[in-house]
């Protein structure tokens, strides 16, 4: 079976720091893969270099097949790989439909003469109600990102990378910032839209709890390196994992206020 | 995106057709000569409106504005020719072209970088001009007599009369143009920017070569101006098109006019032709203070331009 992502010995330096080191990981359609570290263990540094927002140091990032290294994020958006951020990345003075609309605007826009097409059609328009229904944002349909909750504007970032209908998402910390009542809510809502899409999904997350849940296999970073690629039932009793991502002392089983547990 | 009729197409239609109508039968010709001047300077206003949309402020673009301004003088005086179905394209052309060029520097700055670099642009082509006996150096030179569609005017009254008629109709076509631009996916490419650059670049479409059409495109228009103030004015000359002052006259304009609207430059400009003809009129020494005394009222009271007491009047959302 062909990959749908592959990572090739990737490896990136800032200085002497290295942030990933002979990262070698592939991905098949369908999956729902969690990625779990500590801060600086290269989680984000490889969400970077597989979306464009840097180019590793070596190594080769393959999306079927094609070789994407180095690639600028708007033609790997295009390809078919998009992204949420750990703080959303959405257009803050303009309303969530509107969003919407400029996100499914840019998507149906191949080339120059389709961005000179008229936004908003009615086509356009019912694909963004809805994109708000599928999400559960609807009761936000007007109002401006900025004043939007931090929940409802993680769920129009991922939203709105969705809008592009990509093979594969990836979420870097879908959970970040939001209250612990939340968090399982506003998870369920996307893990339910997304696989009602059929989408790939590599979700970068610090709350063990959430993967335990929702993902079918765990990749987890120390330092650069790939310490345990294996399934969640597996990797979170993986000593390593306990040690260096969960933070438990694998002789006396302690949970730190760091993972989330606590 | 408000959900209510958009009525600029109508109203524009309407307005222009007024204007030309009521004007050509009851405006005296100073303050038909003073429209010529406001509409010229607002085509150039328009681009800088869409520029300032995105969040970008250039306060160089007296560049194209000289450069349509001389493009049509010198087809004139080197090459004969004067009809103005050659020379306002040619010039709109030639700066859009400039634009394209410089745009590939322009694009990848932001902020103040980006307005200081506009600046210096049009600061070689102030001094190319100036230096340039050929251009007519500091004085500039006179322009030839324009033709339309074969036809020369006889004398100054026809000529004006003429050239407001077209003015309002390359403004009413131009403003038409770019209200449609403004809907499409690409025009509504202006607050994405300015709001997050990181997310345009993350749905598939390079920001930087958005604001370089816009830059293209406000280059064009910029120069589609300078021609026609130009042609009615019947002189070129670095000082009074290319300098700094020019340019910041434009943002004047523009900020006093507002980004809401492609009708706001329109207003915004003959407003402010007239603040400054009543300014100096009352106190010619001083008039500078009552021009400054209005943008500062602006940026206090109504940082949306004119055209937000209009939006507000008409109970409309900025549409940006």
């Amino acid at each position: 079976m062909t990959a749908l992502l592959e990572a090739r010995n990737l490896n990136k330096s800032f200085g002497a720091v290295n942030a990933a080191k002979d990262i070698n990981i592939s991905i098949t359609d369908h999956e729902i893969v969690g990625i779990i570290g500590a801060n600086g263990a290269g989680k984000t540094t490889f969400v970077n270099m597989v979306t464009g927002y840097m180019n590793p140091t070596s190594g080769q990032i393959l999306f079927s097949g094609q070789d994407i290294t180095g690639r600028e994020p708007r033609e790997i958006t295009r390809l078919g790989i998009c992204r949420s951020f750990q703080v959303a990345q959405v257009f803050m003075t303009a309303t969530v439909f509107e969003n919407l609309m400029i996100a499914l605007g840019i998507a149906e826009s191949k080339t120059l003469f389709d961005g000179l097409r008229r936004m908003r059609r009615p086509e356009v328009e019912q694909k963004a109600e809805a994109i708000l229904n599928r999400y559960r944002i609807s009761d936000y349909r007007d109002a401006i990102a900025s004043t939007l909750p931090q929940g409802v504007r993680k769920l129009l970032d991922i939203a709105m990378a969705m809008v592009a209908e990509p093979k594969i998402l990836l979420l870097d910390e879908p959970t970040s910032g939001i209250s612990v009542e939340e968090k399982f809510e506003l998870m369920d809502v996307v893990m339910g839209a997304l696989k009602e899409e059929g989408v790939t999904v590599l979700f970068i997350e610090h709350d063990m709890e959430i993967v335990e849940r929702y993902v079918s296999r765990v990749i987890a970073f120390y330092s650069g390196e790939i310490i345990c690629d294996a399934p969640p039932a597996e990797a979170l009793i993986d000593p390593k994992v306990k040690e260096f991502v969960i933070g438990e002392d694998p002789g006396h089983g302690e949970v730190t206020a760091e993972n989330g547990h606590a | 995106m408000d959900m209510k009729r958009d009525w600029t197409l109508p109203g524009l239609t309407v307005g222009f057709a007024l204007i030309a109508v009521v004007g050509t039968l009851v405006l005296p010709d100073w303050l038909m000569a003073l429209t010529v001047n406001s509409f010229s300077r607002a085509l150039a206003v328009l681009g800088l409106m869409v520029l300032w949309r995105c969040g970008l402020v250039s306060f160089g673009h007296a560049l194209y504005y000289g450069l349509g301004a001389y493009v049509v003088a010198l087809l004139g005086k080197d090459w004969g020719i004067s009809e103005v179905l050659i020379t306002l394209p040619a010039a709109a052309l030639l700066s859009g072209l400039v634009g394209f060029g410089i745009g590939f520097i322009m694009r990848r700055y932001r902020e103040i970088f980006f307005a200081m670099l506009s600046l210096a642009f049009s600061m070689v082509m102030y001094g190319i001009l100036v230096k340039t006996e050929a251009l007519g150096s500091t004085d500039g030179f006179s322009i030839e007599q324009p033709s339309f569609m074969g036809w020369t005017p006889e004398d100054a009254t026809e000529k004006l009369h003429t050239i407001f008629l077209m003015l309002c109709f390359i403004c009413w076509a131009v403003a038409a143009l770019v209200h449609r631009y403004l809907q499409s996916t690409l025009g509504n490419l202006t607050r994405a920017i300015r709001d997050n650059e990181i997310r345009v670049e993350y749905l598939g479409i390079s920001a930087q070569h958005a604001v370089h059409i816009k830059y293209v495109m406000s280059a064009a228009l910029a120069g589609l101006g300078g021609a026609m103030l130009a042609i009615s004015l019947g002189q070129v000359d670095p000082d009074s098109m290319v300098n700094w002052p020019v340019s910041g006259e434009l943002v004047f304009v523009t900020i006093l006019s507002g980004p809401g609207s492609v009708v706001a430059p329109f207003i915004g400009s003959v407003l402010f032709e007239l603040i400054r003809t009543y300014a100096f009129e009352w106190v010619p020494g001083a008039w500078q203070l009552i021009v400054g005394a209005t943008l500062l009222v602006i940026i206090f009271f109504l940082p949306g331009g004119v055209w937000s007491l209009i939006s507000r009047a008409i109970g409309k959302r900025e549409d940006l």
